[in-house]
C-alpha cells in the first residue's frame, strides 16, 4: 500500500495529477467536438501556432494565458477567414501555424536562454506546474464546460449541420468566434501538460475511443470526458514508476486503451453478426 | 392572391462568376412546385440564396409582404439539403436530428424535454419513420433519412419548405414514396419547392414546375411546359416527350425510351408508342 501511495507524498505529483485530470476531461469534451467536425488537423495546428504566440508574450512580458491566447484565437480566425478564399482548409491550416510556429523558432534563435522553455513547450511539463498555474486550469476548464453546458444545443446543430442550423436562426458566425475561443481557451491551459506534440492525443483518441462505445453525441462527451481524466491520471501515475516521461507515458496509454476498444469493439459486432446470421438459417 | 414568396430580378455568383440572374418567381400558398435543370445550372445556389445562405449580388426576395434583408433566412421555412452534404457517420439518432429543429424554443438545458420528444415522435411519425427515431442516422435507409430530415424542417410548422434534390441518390420506388409525401403535406397545406433533375418523377407528381438554367426558362403545368423546345433549351440537348391525356414520358433518346417503357410504364404508354 505504502508502495502504492508513495508518488502522493510529492506535492508536485498531486498537482500535477489534478491538472492531468482536468486537461485530459476538458481535451475530451472539447475533442468530441473537434474529431465528429473532422477538425483534428486544425487542432494540430493551433498547437503549433501558439508556440508562436507563447515565445512572443515572453519577450514582450505579457501574461502567457492572455499573450498565447489571443494569439491562438486570431489564428483560428484568419484560418477560417482564408479557408474558402480559393484556399483549401488543410493549406490555410499550414499557412498559419507554421507560419505562427516558424516566428517562435526565429525568436527562440535569437535569445539563446529558451531552450529549456522550448523543451517543456514541445514536450510539456507536467511535474513543474505551479499552484497558480493549478488554478487558471481550473477555472478555464469550469468556464468551457459552462459554454458546453449552456451552448450544447447551437452548437451541436452547428457542428452537424452549419447551414440548415443557419435557417433554424443558430447565430453560426457566433457559434465560428465561440468555437475558435474556446479552443485556444482549451490549448494554451493545456499544452503545458502534454506539449505541443503530443496534445493532440489528449485531444482525439478520447474522443474516438467514445465514438467506438456510443453512436450519441451527448454520451460521447461523458465517455470522453471519463477517459481522458482518467487515462491522464493513470497514465502520470505509471510514469512515476516507469520513469519515463510523463505526457509520452498519457499518450501511450490512451493508444493502448484505443486498440483494445477497438478490438473488443470489433469482436463483439462479428459475435452479434454470427447470431443474427444463425437466427436467420 | 399574394404570393407567399416572391423573387424580383435575382441574381447571384460566385468570385465574379454568376451563377444566375434576372431571376423572377413567384410561390403562393399552398403551391407545390419543382425546379428542373441540368446539374450546375444554379438550382442549389437560388435555394440557398432564397435561405439567405448565399449573399444575392441584385434584386430582392419578399415573403409574405415583407422584403427580406439579404443573408437573412425567411421566417417559418423549413430547409432539407442535399444528402451528398451530410455527414452520414455524425453520432446522433434521428430523433435528435428532428428535436434540432426546435432550436428557437431558446431552451438552454442540453437535455430534450418531454415536450421534445413528443414533437419529435409526432413528426416521425406523419412523415412514416417513428420506428427508427433511436437508430443512428448513419444505419437509416436513404429513404429513411430523407422522411427525417422532412421531420426535422417542419418542426417550426413552417409556410414553405425547401429541398434540394430530395430524390437525386434514391431508388425508383422511394422516389414515387417521397413524392407522395410530399403531396400528402402540400394537400394539408404545405408549401413545397424542391430542385431535381429527374423529370419524370415531376411529370407525374408535381403540378407546377420551373425549367430553369441560370436562369427561369420556363414556367407552368408539366403538360405545358415539357415540350422538346423547352427542354431543349434546359437541358442542352434534344429530348423525346410523348404525352397521353395528361401523362408525359421524357426520354433523351428513343432508345432510353424504350427501355424505360419496358420496365416501368404503364401500359397505356406502351400501347401509344
Amino acid at each position: 500500500m505504502d508502495l502504492l501511495l508513495r508518488p502522493f507524498q510529492y506535492e508536485f505529483f498531486s498537482r500535477a495529477l489534478l491538472v492531468a485530470m482536468l486537461a485530459g476531461l476538458l481535451c475530451g469534451v472539447m475533442g468530441v467536438y473537434i474529431t465528429t467536425r473532422r477538425m483534428s488537423y486544425i487542432a494540430h495546428g493551433l498547437s503549433h501556432a501558439i508556440l508562436g504566440g507563447a515565445v512572443l508574450s515572453y519577450v514582450l512580458q505579457l501574461n502567457f494565458y492572455i499573450g498565447a491566447g489571443i494569439w491562438g484565437f486570431i489564428s483560428a480566425l484568419v484560418i477560417q477567414f482564408l479557408t474558402g478564399r480559393k484556399i483549401y482548409a488543410d493549406a490555410a491550416i499550414g499557412i498559419v501555424t507554421t507560419a505562427s510556429f516558424a516566428l517562435g523558432i526565429a525568436i527562440i534563435s535569437t535569445y539563446r536562454q529558451f531552450t529549456k522553455s522550448f523543451e517543456a513547450a514541445l514536450f510539456g511539463n507536467v511535474l513543474g506546474v505551479t499552484p497558480n498555474d493549478v488554478w487558471v486550469v481550473t477555472c478555464v476548464t469550469i468556464a468551457l464546460l459552462a459554454l458546453v453546458f449552456i451552448f450544447y444545443r447551437p452548437l451541436l446543430f452547428w457542428s452537424f449541420d452549419r447551414d440548415v442550423a443557419k435557417v433554424h436562426g443558430v447565430p453560426v458566425l457566433a457559434m465560428d468566434v465561440l468555437f475558435a475561443l474556446m479552443l485556444a481557451a482549451m490549448l494554451v491551459t493545456t499544452l503545458q501538460i502534454l506539449g505541443v506534440t503530443l496534445i493532440i492525443s489528449a485531444i482525439i483518441i478520447p474522443a474516438s475511443i467514445a465514438r467506438l462505445l456510443s453512436d450519441r453525441f451527448g454520451t460521447m462527451m461523458i465517455y470522453a470526458a471519463v477517459l481522458g481524466a482518467g487515462i491522464s491520471f493513470i497514465g502520470i501515475y505509471l510514469s512515476y514508476y516507469f520513469d519515463i516521461a510523463s505526457g509520452a507515458s498519457v499518450v501511450l496509454l490512451s493508444t493502448i486503451v484505443f486498440g483494445i476498444v477497438l478490438l473488443w469493439t470489433n469482436f463483439n459486432q462479428r459475435r452479434k453478426r454470427r447470431t443474427l446470421d444463425s437466427h436467420l438459417l | 392572391m399574394e404570393p407567399l414568396l416572391e423573387i424580383k430580378n435575382l441574381a447571384c455568383g460566385y468570385q465574379t462568376q454568376p451563377v444566375f440572374t434576372h431571376v423572377n418567381l413567384k410561390l403562393y400558398p399552398k403551391q407545390l412546385s419543382g425546379l428542373v435543370g441540368p446539374s450546375g445550372c444554379g438550382k442549389t445556389t437560388l435555394i440557398k440564396t432564397i435561405l439567405g445562405l448565399a449573399h444575392p449580388w441584385a434584386g430582392e426576395i419578399w415573403f409574405r409582404g415583407q422584403q427580406l434583408q439579404p443573408g437573412v433566412s425567411p421566417p417559418k421555412v423549413g430547409y432539407v439539403p442535399q444528402v451528398e452534404t451530410v455527414d452520414w457517420s455524425f453520432p446522433v439518432t434521428a430523433e435528435e436530428v428532428v428535436m434540432m429543429g426546435r432550436y428557437r424554443r431558446r431552451n438552454v438545458s442540453p437535455f430534450p424535454s418531454k415536450r421534445d420528444r413528443q414533437v419529435a415522435r409526432e413528426l416521425l411519425y406523419r412523415v412514416g419513420v417513428e420506428d427508427v427515431a433511436h437508430q443512428p442516422i448513419g444505419e437509416l435507409s436513404g429513404g429513411q433519412q430523407q422522411r427525417v430530415f422532412i421531420a426535422r424542417a417542419l418542426v417550426g410548422e413552417p409556410d414553405i419548405v425547401l429541398l434540394d434534390e430530395p430524390t437525386s441518390s434514391s431508388d425508383l420506388r422511394v422516389q414515387h414514396e417521397l413524392l407522395h409525401l410530399l403531396a400528402e403535406l402540400n394537400q394539408q397545406g404545405l408549401t413545397i419547392l424542391l430542385s431535381t433533375h429527374d423529370l419524370n418523377s415531376v411529370a407525374t407528381h408535381l403540378p407546377w414546375v420551373v425549367c430553369f438554367n441560370h436562369g427561369i426558362i420556363a414556367q407552368g403545368e408539366p403538360t405545358e411546359v415539357f415540350t422538346p423546345q423547352t427542354l431543349k433549351q434546359t437541358f442542352g440537348g434534344e429530348m423525346v416527350v410523348i404525352r397521353e391525356g395528361d401523362r408525359i414520358l421524357i426520354a433523351s433518346s428513343l432508345s432510353t425510351l424504350r427501355h424505360r417503357m419496358q420496365d416501368n410504364l404503364p401500359s397505356i404508354l406502351r400501347q401509344t408508342h
